[in-house]
């Protein structure tokens, strides 16, 4: 038994915050934005090192997950290649409502330095891109910084909108 | 009006030629000049026909004929030690000679030399499989279907290796375009989209340093300030930036060249 009498309207005692649905709901979001392993070329390199103990990226929330099916951030992350298009665009329209995707170097912005007829100028032709991350390739402090501004992003918007597919076309 | 130039041949002709250029050789040696190869050569040469033979950087290159390739091959392999096939690939000569030339590098570990055995073949012709003698040949021979179109006859799989199996045209051909064919520019969008999402996505950009003007969402327009992703058309006047004394930007002023010193006097 309690020894004393905790005053529960004094002193913030109260076992209750009070917020709103959006808030709650943005703060689950954004601090658990599991991400698709989709290293493609020299820019995947990056991207584990960011998920590595050095950068540690599970701090955010952000853990890396082999199936479309359970991760809702798809970072691509270097060189897609014409053959591997199709895989992508099945691969996000797996992934769960809502998702995002993070374009990670130049590679994936615009094709970058292979203007081939064998690279696709940029994975914005194929799928929606919310964020592009400039470099090539992208140091890990640019990918941290890239999910973090992904993360206010997501907790700004509305979180009982009506979740409107994101299409290309 | 210019005249009309072809576009589907562009790199046949360079851009520049030095009249006075002369292409540096790699010098070629007689085979007598090396023991080990002359035995090889001759060894070969009882059984074949060999139109040409020399050695060059230290390797013997020998000319034989298309339809000998297979038997030439397992001689190589059974009888002269050369245990490893390591590459084998067309060159296109196809503008110069109607054809391509076809090699197969060879290592010998036992006697530590190398042996290429090449042929000419015209565009149509096919070849013969040495992937039943040489395992890396498998790989090899579907690379070169591949890049060059050259069909190899009794090959376990013959499929394209590297390119996707509906690709149409083969790479590494001199006519082939760097940027790709109409074909393979749109290839991605024809296949997930289709066709008629061609004109919604809009044709590759591949000039990396571009900045759409009229994009007001995600480039800085700097003499062309709206507000973020405002409409902005073609016809709309320009608003370059104006100096301070002229009702513009704030603090940012003409210079006066009269009132600029030059410092002389570092401890001043
Ligand atoms: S952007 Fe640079 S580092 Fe990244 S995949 Fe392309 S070439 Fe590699």
């Amino acid at each position: 038994m309690a020894q004393h009498k905790i005053d529960f309207t004094k002193d913030g005692g109260l076992p209750v915050a009070l917020t709103t649905i959006d808030n709650v709901v943005n703060w689950g979001r954004s601090n658990s934005l599991w991400a698709l392993t989709y290293g493609l070329a020299c820019c995947g390199i990056e991207m584990m090192a960011s998920g590595a103990s050095r950068y540690d990226f599970d701090r955010f929330g952000t853990i890396f997950r082999a199936s479309p099916r359970q991760s809702e951030l798809m970072i691509v992350a270097g060189t897609l290649t014409k053959k591997h298009a199709e895989f992508i665009k099945r691969l996000y329209d797996q992934m769960a409502e809502p998702r995002w995707v993070i374009s990670m170097g130049s590679c994936a912005n615009t094709g970058g330095m292979f203007n081939t007829y064998a690279t696709v100028q940029g994975v914005d032709r194929v799928i929606p891109v919310d964020l592009y991350l400039p470099g090539c390739a992208p140091r890990p402090e640019t990918l941290q910084y890239g999910v973090m501004m992904l993360q206010q992003r997501i907790r700004k918007e509305k979180a009982n909108r009506s979740l409107k597919p994101k299409r290309l076309m | 009006m210019r005249a009309y130039t072809p576009k589907d041949d562009v790199q046949k002709k360079s851009y520049y030629t030095d009249r006075y250029y002369v292409a540096p050789q790699v010098p070629k040696f007689d085979v007598e000049t090396d023991d080990v190869f002359a035995a090889d050569l001759k060894a070969i040469k009882a059984k074949f026909k060999v139109s040409e033979a020399y050695i060059q950087v230290e390797q013997m290159v020998v000319y034989i004929n298309p339809k000998n390739i297979h038997a030439v091959m397992t001689l190589l392999k059974d009888e002269l030690e050369y245990n490893q096939l390591s590459e084998c690939s067309a060159i296109d000569f196809i503008a110069a000679r109607g054809g391509f030339e076809v090699f197969y590098q060879m290592l010998s570990m036992n006697k530590r030399k190398r042996l290429r055995i090449k042929f000419f073949i015209k565009q149509d012709e096919a070849i013969q499989s040495v992937s039943d003698v040489y395992r890396s040949a498998d790989w090899a021979e579907r690379e070169m279907y591949d890049m060059y179109g050259v069909i190899v006859k009794g090959h376990p799989f013959m499929k394209r290796i590297l390119m996707p199996d509906d690709w149409e045209g083969h790479p590494l051909l001199k006519t082939y375009p760097l940027h790709g064919d109409e074909f393979a520019q749109w290839y991605e969008v024809d296949k997930i989209y289709g066709k008629e999402a061609r004109s919604v996505i809009g044709p590759e950009i591949r000039d990396a340093a571009r900045v759409d003007r009229y994009d007001t969402e995600r480039f800085a327009r700097l003499g062309h300030e709206v507000d973020f992703g405002a409409k902005f058309d073609e016809n709309q006047a320009e608003t370059p930036i104006k100096y301070q004394e002229d009702e513009g930007v704030f603090m940012i002023k003409k210079l006066d060249s009269s009132e600029s010193v030059t410092i002389t006097d570092r401890d001043r």
